[in-house]
């Protein structure tokens, strides 16, 4: 059984009458030990689904899903407080822009030792001998005297590993990142991904990648999902979906790579933008903007269906590469 | 953080030689002299009247009246009231803690109120309870000190006959000064004497209710509406998110994390409504008879008594700014930003 189990998830957002669907119709599963990327532009639902998952809207989204268990717990059934007893422990997660994820007014030591005193009870010398242990995990230097410092007096790597020890002080099963290094300098971005990895690798836990870099995902993903206005277009191993896209948008998106281009002058790009409240088609969602658009796709919205290396909501999937026209 | 005080302190001088340029001019601005108040309606030989000015010092131009005031108060000498003969000072001291007592207890009701209110606010944004308490505050910090004293007044003394109209303590207690706190007192006096000081300190705590909601009502209505748009802000924060992806409880989440951030601004304000308190005084003890300093000096201006005006609206304004100073303190504490700051 899988660790992380969504089937048919959506989120609302807006009023019952004119709501606004943020996510529709998501499956993921995510096994022990597995890297799962999640790609997709801004706005395509790839945070929203993994707050809704943690209980993190705060009662502003509509959740619904025929399944999403965790561990075998039922996420969508248990109360807060079970919930708490989980985020946090099991389920841990980082966030995009570091130097804000980090109170201002607090020790990165208080930080750390907050999450273990709340979900493990530690106290006194032990609590203090573990928070160092874990910043010594995420290999920050002179980690005794950083334990006193305030957010403010770390740089950003700084602050995104020292979030990666508040995330790993419980051993979590799955770690949630969520563009961990989008906000970051190149050379550090390297650095904050090779740790990421190498401490996935050491324990075993899941993690789930959530990123607009393809590139990242390439290197360290077993498997990826592509998603689109809150939709999976796509699913599949890293190898097959970047050698064998068979979704219209994953192969936009993979021949938008500069490197993937091959010689053309102009970079490939598909016009439009995703769509938005206002704007939805009543078709496949992609059909504005997708160049293989048939008559059936505009007015029927595709499900999505099982092939041999992955899955793909379309109903014209492209297993022999075509070029686009 | 000795250099971050030491810093505030450079500030704080040009300020202390402005207000007392400002209380000099000003009182001299408004027509008439101590002498011709004194005499009032009855007509005044004009020998004599420039013979009392002399002897006042009055007679000397302005420049020199000012350096010599100046001068005296770095010898630490503020003067006697022409009223009274008595030094400044100790008039001071006697009716500060009348004022003090009600001040204290108004910003403890306001702050006290208005943290809940806002922050509960600030939880149920866009609810009824929100709403209303916005409303509210509005409506209290529109409000004009006197009407709203005259009109809990009229409600509660008059009609209902809950609390007294005015004054400290009824009549009736024999109730010796000792802290100059009422409530104090008034509690000592009836451990002392409980047969004959019966309801003392009930007395004293009716007669300071109302007086105290009036004064604090508009820092009420500030500390309200500041804690609850900081804390909108504060909630809206990356590491308020942080905290509910470690899976804190949300009163954890709300205390520790968001008011904690949230209060620094809320702080700032709270020691600005030191001075909103020492001027609403004025006003709420002369409406409730309250024998404090805002009645010694409104009565000071109307005779001219320039040394109580002057070095009694100086007292006041140097407390209020050390208050400044100790919440600029604070917020250092508060804030580690600042703290760090070179």
């Amino acid at each position: 059984m899988s660790l992380l189990q969504i089937k048919n998830l959506s989120v609302e957002f807006g009023s019952e009458k004119n709501p606004f669907r943020a996510v529709e119709g998501l499956d993921l599963s995510v096994d022990q030990g597995e890297i799962v990327g999640i790609v997709g532009e801004s706005g395509s639902g790839k945070s929203v689904t993994m707050m809704a998952m943690m209980g993190l809207l705060e009662g502003q989204g509509r959740i619904v899903a025929d399944e999403l268990t965790f561990d075998g717990k039922n996420l969508l059934t248990i109360s807060a407080r079970e919930r708490r007893k989980i985020v946090g422990k099991d389920i841990a997660m980082i966030f995009q822009d570091p130097m804000t994820s980090l109170n201002p007014s607090y020790t990165v030591g208080y930080q750390i030792m907050e999450v273990l005193k709340v979900h493990q009870g530690l106290r006194g010398a032990e609590l203090k001998a573990r928070a160092l242990e874990l910043m010594e995990l995420v290999e920050i230097p002179a980690a005794k005297t950083r334990l006193e410092a305030y957010p403010h007096q770390l740089s950003g790597g700084m602050s995104q590993r020292v979030m990666i020890a508040v995330a790993l002080a419980c051993n979590p099963k799955l770690l949630i990142a969520d563009e961990p290094t989008t906000a970051l300098d190149v050379t550090i971005q390297a650095q904050i991904m090779d740790l990421l990895v190498n401490l996935q690798k050491e324990r075993n836990m899941a993690l789930l990648m959530i990123t607009h870099d393809l590139a990242v995902i390439a290197e360290v993903a077993h498997r990826v999902a592509v998603m689109y206005a809150g939709q999976v277009a796509e699913e599949g191993t890293v190898p097959q979906l970047f050698r064998h896209p068979v979704h219209p948008y994953t192969q936009a998106l993979l021949s938008s790579i500069p490197e993937h281009s091959k010689g053309a002058r102009r970079l490939v790009t598909l016009p439009g933008i995703v769509p938005g409240q206002y704007d939805r088609p009543s078709g496949c969602l992609l059909s504005p903007r997708c160049p293989y658009v048939q008559e059936r796709c505009r007015n029927e919205r595709p499900g999505i269906t099982a092939h041999e290396h992955g899955a793909v909501r379309c109903f014209y999937p492209l297993f022999e590469k075509k070029e686009a026209p | 953080m000795f250099f971050f005080i030491l810093r505030r302190l450079g500030v704080l001088i040009p300020t202390f030689f402005g207000i007392t340029l400002i209380t000099f001019s000003l009182i001299r601005m408004i027509p008439g002299d101590p002498i011709e108040v004194m005499m009032g309606e009855r007509s005044l030989d004009p020998a004599l009247h420039a013979a009392a000015m002399k002897r006042l010092g009055l007679d000397q131009p302005l420049y020199i009246q000012y350096f010599d005031y100046i001068s005296n108060l770095f010898q630490g000498n503020l003067g006697a009231s022409l009223k009274t003969q008595q030094s400044v000072w100790s008039e001071f001291t006697t009716l500060f803690p009348a004022t003090l007592e009600l001040a204290l207890c108004a910003l403890v009701f306001a702050t006290v109120c208005g943290l809940l209110a806002g922050v509960v606010a600030a939880i149920k944004r866009g609810s009824i309870f929100d709403h209303g308490v916005m409303g509210i505050s509005l409506t209290g910090f529109s409000m004009p000190i006197f009407w709203w004293g005259l009109i809990l007044i009229m409600l509660f003394s008059v009609q209902l006959g809950w609390t007294p109209v005015s004054g400290r303590l009824d009549l009736a207690f024999d109730v010796q000064p000792q802290t100059g706190f009422m409530l104090i007192d008034a509690w000592r006096a009836e451990m002392a004497d409980p047969e004959y000081n019966a309801g003392a300190f009930k007395d004293a705590v009716m007669h300071l209710i109302l007086p105290a909601i009036v004064l604090g009502t508009i820092p009420l209505a500030v500390i309200a509406r500041m804690t609850r748009s900081s804390m909108l802000e504060v909630l809206r924060e990356d590491y308020v998110r942080t905290a509910r992806a470690k899976g804190l409880s949300p009163a954890r989440v709300i205390f520790i994390h968001t008011l904690r951030n949230a209060l620094i601004p809320v702080l700032t304000v709270i020691g600005l409504q030191v001075g909103t308190l020492m001027g609403g005084a004025v006003l709420t003890e002369t409406i409730f008879s309250w024998p404090g300093i805002g009645k010694w000096l409104i009565d000071a201006i109307g005779r001219r008594d320039y040394p109580v005006v002057q070095n009694g609206i100086l007292i006041v304004a140097t407390l209020v700014i050390v208050t400044n100073f100790i919440v600029d303190i604070l917020y250092g504490i508060a804030n580690p930003r600042i703290r760090h700051a070179k």
